[in-house]
């Protein structure tokens, strides 16, 4: 009788653990393949808008791309966290320890993308990384990716450049991460860590409580109410915008101004980009409409790691373990990287 | 016997709420704790933690990287109370 009770009392468990993600995905699959029959029937049937008008074209423009993105957003974002939530940086950290650089720096890339990260974890994970004999460069690889090539930018990307952008700039991404990594980590930047860095003991880890399947859902939830929650406004605004530039700004302004024969239009971006920081959803939808009018892809691509790869806070936040100098040479490096990668892209696309 | 809580982590928005959800916990069993909120880096570190943010629960670190909701921490500290 216990043992019956028992297992059912598990197979109860075991729906309300899957039942909602399962109900969420067959919704989502619905809505994904509805979304733009759906608004077309509202808007030119039954509010009556024609289809030729500018009006009708701007507000299906930004009720089909709002619903898509969001869409797109809350699926992926759900999907990568859970993911995520079997690797940890201290995971990652026992992988990484003594390697030799070169090879380590790929791996500290991909892990950099792989691994759950807050940019509030930068100096608890820098000191870890460093402590476990990671070498500095082999970190700092790991430290560029994480937030460069992250799963929101990518579909922001994907979901209004295609596919082709949003792999290109991943590619990209991953590239710069190696290769400032390596950069730095042969010009014996050692010294300008903070000495206590190395000093510092490292606890053996214990964290208590391991995470079942319904935590994982539950955390992959949050994460995606916080993302919708923090970019929301930003998206509605930077779309909305880019549904009005969309018919009304002549194509030539953009093209004489921001194209990709312009040599300052990369450097200009990557200044542009940097205080940007996580308003990307905003600003994307306008960087979609110079796209549409002109503007080269390398040009756009640098701009949005430079808005996303290099973030004042995470950089204020290191300054307690790097002294101003490795900070400095830090974000030279890697502008230096994001500003070949624009013009590499603005030649040969 | 007073429970000692910590939440380690420097002061982001995710460790001000896992402090306010311990709080709430804490006050929803009506046990005998005190929550103190660490924004000291070097614990984290001494600790072995190195996700933000962290709740230690008498000395031992409960989880880290992550901001349950109040009843999932309840039922989290619950059997790690003495009421």
């Amino acid at each position: 009788m216990t043992v019956e009770a028992g297992a059912r009392r598990a197979r109860e468990g075991v729906v309300r653990t899957w039942l909602p993600p399962a109900g969420a995905s067959l919704a989502w699959v619905v809505l994904y393949l509805a979304n733009g029959p759906t608004w077309h029937w509202v808007l030119f049937h039954a509010a009556g808008l024609s289809p030729d008008s500018r009006l009708g074209e701007t507000i299906r423009f930004f009720a089909f791309d709002m619903t898509k993105i969001l869409l797109l957003l809350t699926g992926i974002v759900f999907v990568v966290t859970v993911l995520r939530s079997f690797l940890s940086i201290e995971r990652t950290r026992q992988l990484l320890g003594g390697r030799r650089e070169g090879l380590a720096n790929v791996a500290a890339a991909a892990l950099g993308v792989a691994t759950p990260f807050c940019s509030c974890s930068a100096v608890p994970a820098f000191i870890g990384f460093v402590s476990a004999g990671v070498p500095l460069g082999v970190t700092l690889s790991f430290l560029i990716a994480s937030p460069l090539v992250n799963e929101v930018a990518l579909v922001l990307l994907y979901g209004m450049f295609g596919w082709r952008i949003a792999l290109l700039y991943a590619a990209a991404g991953l590239l710069i991460a190696v290769a400032a990594g390596f950069v730095l980590g042969r010009l014996q930047l050692e010294r300008w860590v903070e000495p206590f860095v190395f000093e510092t003991r490292v606890g053996a880890a214990e964290t208590g409580t391991l995470l079942r399947w319904r935590d994982r859902i539950e955390i992959g939830r949050d994460e995606v109410a916080k993302t919708v929650r923090k970019i929301l406004p930003y998206l509605a605004i930077g779309i909305g915008v880019g549904a009005l530039i969309h018919g009304w700004v002549p194509e030539s302004f953009f093209a004489r101004y921001a194209g990709p024969d312009n040599p300052f239009a990369v450097p200009f971006a990557v200044l542009l980009g940097v205080p940007l920081y996580s308003n990307a959803a905003g600003v994307l939808p306008l960087v979609e409409a110079l796209y549409a009018k002109g503007l080269g892809t390398g040009t756009l691509l640098a701009f949005m790691m430079a808005v996303v790869g290099l973030s004042l806070p995470e950089t204020i936040l290191l300054r307690r373990v790097l002294k101003p100098r490795l900070i400095a040479t830090f974000i030279t490096v890697v502008a230096v990287g994001i500003l070949t990668v624009g013009y590499l892209f603005n030649a040969v696309l | 016997m007073t429970t000692h809580i910590r939440v380690l982590g420097p002061g982001c928005v995710k460790c001000q709420k896992l402090f306010e959800n311990a709080k709430e916990a804490v006050e929803r069993l009506g046990i005998d704790a005190e929550v103190v909120k660490v924004e000291d880096v070097n614990e984290l570190v001494v600790r072995g933690v190195f996700e933000t943010p962290a709740l230690v629960v008498n000395d031992r670190v409960l989880l880290a990287g992550r901001v349950p909701t109040v009843s999932t921490l309840r039922q989290l500290l619950a059997p790690r109370v003495g009421t």
